[in-house]
């Protein structure tokens, strides 16, 4: 099939940017979404021209390293399923597709689709975490831990820090990537001492950040891969 | 060159133990005054930072994605070894390091075995304390699951997540540290060089790839965690970004690679479905408990999978070994399937596939125990390929997966070059010429929680008060070397993409030096890469500036480095004659077709130093000695 | 609470957000009972004046005529005014945390009460400003008389384009109270898996029923039926 993209690109965070059309040939059913734009990039090389920066590593769903909105949909808007593992099946010969970076003021475009989630990890070290130093630890099976607490703390552990939720959401707000720590930890007897002080500073990083304010729309999980 | 492995006398039970009280103490007040550098922010070097930065050393962590919490290992599933023996079984450290040595065909130190299993139990301990939800039973205790034909249950995991789970828990580890200011983070940071002075590693040179600035950093020691090299092969289970530059860089700086042609290629990854293919996925090898493999017994069969009636086909595995079947290990499987495609008989596009069918286990256990059991991974396929696995049997091909080579280190994790330490995936420490299953995320935390820091301070503690200057000439001729190299990829501007050279590469690893390898090929290999070499310094094309975000410049650095290792890996495979674990030379096999040893001239780790420019390498041999663990032929019949 | 807590609680996005819920929540309260009330109307004129004026009988003894009434007034405005405060801040701290738009966001689950919210909450605020305009100061009213309360809605109502900006209005307040409702236990955190089933539907049905009550006055008026 053949598509139309019409891609973001923005050579540097201060640049301005615009979007640029190009046409994708012969694309198969096959292919990832990543790989039909490593073959758009190939012949962008071949022209002289800089091949689209986007962000990738794993390609297989969990680094959380791809994402970008397609058509208004981050991650192209298939349930549980980041870029990288959308493939060309879902789409249509001659379908025009609109490629943004995450939109969001916490997360700066560094290039074209790429864009700089470091408030997440600074959300993270404001206390996302255990204050345990290693080798300071009891035995693994001296506190028990209930079944059902321990499968929902991995429900929210799941979290690849991608930011669609972020992207997605109308007010730009990051609340399911800040609950989703919060839950992970809270949910467990190892999170318990810091509870109470790990919700305050992480919530006091997250309005440091710039992030939007909730008001449930609930797109965020509707995209969350 | 002389190799000192460093391994203390006595029992092996003890070894670790009296190593802890011989090594020297750096007190507490003093540590601050150490820089200490952490290449990587995967399980081993996240673990090292965070732990490092908690007994008080001033550590600069460096990785190359965005974030640390990235780094590949977050991709591994299945779970974690330790020999806890909580399924009251009849696990032991000792069990666990026999089956590791023995797992390893036998090219792996003992005592680096023994000490990895005596400290898996504290490990789980560790990530239990950090929040790790590991799977639990209703009782609330810790759940195990067996894995990689082991007799015992010994493996932790976390839903499909493992090696996420692991890796958040060190990632958080290391976010209270960068909190506390003891941990300088620098991600999207790639190191280039390894500084080297009087013999010693004293820092590294960088690239911000963001911005394209060169970097300076100097330290009074150098720890490397950056992964695995299966990117040589262009397509395999690794990230896109996994590399091999640091480590390189470092062999090229005087570092021994150990055992390079040691690659672990994994039997049930989906096939390539096309020239675009960009990387391989893996599927979990425990769908080999209720799949059953086959192939059509006629060659060039073209029917569906449904129409070829049961008497037509051949399931190869179970016919050839009776007793282990469909769970041979994964070398085994690799190459059984292999052979079958060789003849003619494999499946799917290109020819290069296996059945994994599971419509004899749907019909005995329902759908639904099977949904129980496999649903996130029939569910991920059926995203990938479009089929769905319940109707239609999965399509299966081996992958590079894992390089148990890496660079020499001795039993204190120390390079043979002083002050530089290598961790995880990166060395080539502990699992021979083959790893199990659920033990390469053992193997990285044990480095980075429990070895390093105590082996450094050893290293440390005869180095106090050194100056750190990465103003000095040494330092800015690194610097100057790398602005050089980077320039000379951006001044080619020849015809060909970075990916091509490298897919090219690809296939004549893939070809000459994968699954199955014999001299004749090898040979070939030696005079192909050079060739392939010559053509990326003279044809590549890489747009764009070395002063901004540039992912060609990236790749073509990697990619130089990949075109160089490729040959010493093949150089390495071609001395090796003899077969063992992942590597299998045609020319060394039993009648049956198995891997057959030659323990009387292999039984050594190969060291290969590189003599610089043209130079070519050195071959320097570390004996290994059985004392525990008993030499002899595996077989699976 | 110490005084940073306080100030806290006006400036971060979370305290924000505590306001506009709690205050949303009296205003709630507020339509409910204004919808019960005005259901006497039904009873016809005499009963619904000496509703209205029994209103500002309340607390008769201690209080003087109509005080009590006022000071509702006082905490129904304050919390109107905290209430598009809060709503109005965190609106522009989420504008500015997206400074370029996309092309096109297309929405994947939220509903049409979620992204009504802020112009509901406008036409609210137009509407209520009229509707003091119209049946209380009687200002807009063709046929004003204070203290006849009733004989003011069935005339007021008769017009068929104000009848019509009630209704609409009053669509406006279901959506809104529908999302609103629900959202108010999720921003205090009062959620459950098992409770959340029930958040729904009692967002729901108080939003219906506050909408049907009150967009029966103005049908009723101008079918007849009260006259
Ligand atoms: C798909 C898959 C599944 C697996 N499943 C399992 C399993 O179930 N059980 C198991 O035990 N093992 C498994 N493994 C193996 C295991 O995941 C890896 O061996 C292990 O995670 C490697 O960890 P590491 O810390 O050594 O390196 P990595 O996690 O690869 O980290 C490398 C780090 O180095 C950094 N880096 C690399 N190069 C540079 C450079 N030049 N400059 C700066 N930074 C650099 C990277 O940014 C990264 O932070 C699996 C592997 C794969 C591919
Ligand atoms: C200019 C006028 C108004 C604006 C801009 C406005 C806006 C908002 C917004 C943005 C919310 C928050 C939704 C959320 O957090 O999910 C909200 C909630 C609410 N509003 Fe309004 N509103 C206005 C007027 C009113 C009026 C007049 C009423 C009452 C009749 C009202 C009743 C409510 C209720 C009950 C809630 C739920 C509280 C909560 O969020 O928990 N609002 N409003
Ligand atoms: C069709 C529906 C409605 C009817 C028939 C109606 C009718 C009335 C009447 C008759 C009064 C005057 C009462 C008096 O002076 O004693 C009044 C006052 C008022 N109404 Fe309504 N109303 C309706 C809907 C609403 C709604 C939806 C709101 C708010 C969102 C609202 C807010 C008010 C306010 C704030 C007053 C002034 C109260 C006061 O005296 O302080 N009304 N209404
Ligand atoms: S909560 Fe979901 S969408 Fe948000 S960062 Fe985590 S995985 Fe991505
Ligand atoms: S979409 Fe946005 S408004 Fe809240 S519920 Fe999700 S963060
Ligand atoms: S590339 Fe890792 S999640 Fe997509």
């Amino acid at each position: 099939m053949n598509l139309k993209l019409r891609v973001w690109r923005q050579s540097s965070a201060k640049a301005a940017g615009s979007l640029v059309e190009y046409p994708a040939h012969d694309v198969s059913p096959d292919m990832s979404f990543l790989e039909m734009l490593d073959v758009v990039n190939e012949g962008l090389q071949e022209r002289g021209e800089e091949p689209i920066a986007f962000d990738h590593d794993c390609r297989e769903g969990i680094c959380g390293s791809c994402g970008f909105v397609i058509n208004g949909r981050a991650h192209g808007g298939q349930k549980r399923t980041t870029v990288c593992q959308l493939h060309m099946r879902h789409f249509h010969d001659g379908d025009e597709l609109v490629l943004e970076p995450w939109r969001s003021r916490a997360f700066p475009v560094v290039r074209d689709l790429i864009v700089d989630r470091g408030a997440f990890d600074r959300i993270i070290q404001a206390g996302g975490f255990v204050s345990v130093n290693t080798g300071t630890a009891p035995d693994g099976n001296a506190i028990a831990v209930p079944k059902v607490d321990a499968d929902l703390a991995m429900d929210a552990a799941q979290c690849i820090g991608c930011g669609a939720c972020v992207a997605q959401c109308p007010n730009g707000a990051a609340q399911l990537f800040t609950a989703a720590k919060v839950a992970h930890l809270g949910l467990l007897p190892q999170g318990q001492p810091e509870r109470a002080s790990r919700v305050e500073s992480m919530v006091a990083q997250l309005e440091e950040e710039m992030f939007g304010s909730c008001t449930n729309f609930g797109e965020c999980e509707a995209v969350c891969p | 060159m002389a190799l000192d492995a460093r391994i203390p006398d006595g029992p092996i039970e003890t070894k670790w133990e009296r190593t802890r009280f011989d090594l020297k103490l750096v007190n507490p007040a003093n540590k601050r005054r150490f820089t200490v550098i952490v290449v990587g922010s995967g399980l081993a070097g996240a673990s090292a930072a965070a732990s490092l930065a908690e007994l008080g050393y001033d550590v600069h962590c460096f990785c190359f994605q965005d974030s640390p919490r990235r780094a590949h290992s977050i991709a591994a599933q299945g779970g974690i070894n330790a020999a806890k023996n909580y399924q009251n079984d009849g696990d032991s450290a000792y069990r666990l390091f026999y089956d590791t040595v023995k797992g390893g065909d036998f090219r792996a130190r003992e005592a680096n075995v023994y000490r990895l299993a005596e400290l898996s139990v504290r490990i789980i301990d560790q990530c239990v304390a950090q929040g790790v939800p590991f799977a639990r039973e209703y009782g609330g205790m810790l759940a195990n699951r067996s894995f990689g034909g082991a007799q015992v249950s010994r493996t932790f995991y976390a839903r499909g997540q493992t090696g996420q789970q692991l890796l958040l828990g060190a990632y958080q580890a290391l976010s209270r540290q960068i909190a506390a200011g003891k941990v300088t983070m620098f991600p999207r940071t790639e190191m280039l060089d390894l500084v080297v002075e009087d013999g010693r590693a004293r820092g590294i040179v960088t690239r911000d790839l963001v911005t394209g600035a060169i970097g300076r950093h100097a330290a009074h020691a150098v720890v490397l965690a950056t992964g695995g090299y299966g990117n040589v092969f262009f397509l395999s289970t690794n990230a896109k970004g996994s590399n091999a530059t640091a480590i390189w860089r470092a062999h090229k700086r005087g570092a021994l690679f150990g055992n390079p042609c040691f690659t672990q290629i994994h039997p049930t990854c989906i096939p390539v479905s096309g020239e675009y293919q960009s990387k391989l996925t893996l599927m979990s090898e425990s769908l080999r408990n209720d799949g059953r493999i086959w192939v059509p017994k006629q060659k060039g069969d073209a029917r569906k999978a449904a129409e070829i009636p049961e008497a037509e086909r051949d399931y190869y595995l179970e016919v050839k070994y009776p007793s282990f079947g469909n769970l041979v290990p994964r070398d085994v499987a690799s190459r059984a399937a292999k052979a079958v495609c060789d003849q003619g008989r494999g499946v799917g596009p290109g020819g290069l596939g296996v059945y994994l069918d599971f419509s004899d286990s749907i019909r005995r256990l329902g759908k639904h125990a099977i949904e129980e059991r496999y649903g996130n991974l029939f569910e991920m396929y059926e995203r990938i390929t479009g089929e769905d696995p319940y109707t239609v049997p999965m399509r299966i091909y081996p992958a590079v997966h894992y390089t148990m080579g890496g660079l020499w280190v001795d039993y204190h994790l120390m390079s043979n070059v002083p002050g530089l330490f290598v961790l995880g995936e990166a060395n080539f420490s502990d699992h021979g010429a083959n790893r199990l299953g659920a033990s390469a995320l053992m193997q990285g935390l044990a480095d980075g929680y429990f070895v390093i820091p105590y082996t450094i301070g050893d290293y440390l503690a005869r180095h106090m008060g050194e100056k750190l200057d990465a103003e000095s000439a040494l330092f800015r001729n690194a610097e100057a070397e790398v602005r050089a190299e980077v320039a000379k990829l951006l001044a080619v501007r020849g015809k060909r993409s970075v990916d091509s050279i490298h897919r090219e590469l690809g296939k004549i690893m893939w070809e000459y030096c994968g699954m199955a390898r014999n001299a004749t090929g090898l040979r070939e290999a030696l005079v192909r890469i050079p060739a392939l070499r010559q053509e990326f310094r003279e044809n590549v094309n890489v747009l764009g500036a070395g002063e901004s975000l540039n992912q060609s410049l990236e790749k073509a650095g990697r990619v130089a480095d990949f075109l160089e290792l490729g040959e010493l890996m093949c150089r390495d495979a071609l001395e090796r004659e003899e077969s063992c674990g992942g590597h299998f030379r045609e020319e060394s096999q039993t009648p049956e077709g198995e891997a057959l040893r030659d323990d009387d001239r292999f039984s050594y780790v190969a060291a290969w130093e590189n003599l610089g420019g043209d130079q070519g390498w050195k071959l320097h041999k570390e004996p290994l000695a059985f004392e525990h663990v008993h030499l002899a032929q595996r077989s699976y019949k | 609470m110490t005084m940073k807590a306080h100030v806290d609680l006006l400036r971060s996005t979370l305290g924000r957000k505590a306001v506009m819920a709690v205050t949303g929540f009296l205003l709630f309260g507020f339509v409910l009972t204004h919808m019960a009330g005005n259901l006497k109307m039904y009873l016809g004129q005499e009963k619904f004046d000496a509703y209205a004026e029994g209103l500002r009988e309340i607390g008769k003894p201690l209080l003087g005529h109509g005080q009590a009434l006022w000071i509702a007034r006082v905490v129904l405005l304050a919390a109107a005014l905290l209430h598009i405060w809060s709503a109005w801040s965190l609106t522009m701290q989420s504008r500015r945390a997206r400074p370029l738009r996309y092309e096109a966001l297309k929405s994947e689950r939220s509903t049409y009460a979620a992204r009504t919210m802020r112009w509901g909450g406008v036409i609210l605020l137009l509407f209520v400003f009229y509707h003091l305009a119209h049946l209380t100061f009687g200002w807009v009213h063709p046929d004003f008389v204070p203290g006849k309360v009733y004989q003011n809605v069935t005339v007021g109502l008769q017009v068929w384009w104000v009848a019509g900006f009630y209704m609409l209005a009053n669509l406006a307040l279901g959506f809104h109270l529908y999302h609103g409702l629900w959202s108010f236990f999720q921003t205090l955190g009062w959620t459950h898996p098992r409770f959340d089933p029930w958040r729904r539907r009692f967002a729901a049905l108080f939003a219906i029923v506050i909408t049907l009550g009150n967009l029966s006055f103005p049908l009723a008026v101008l079918t007849g039926v009260v006259r």
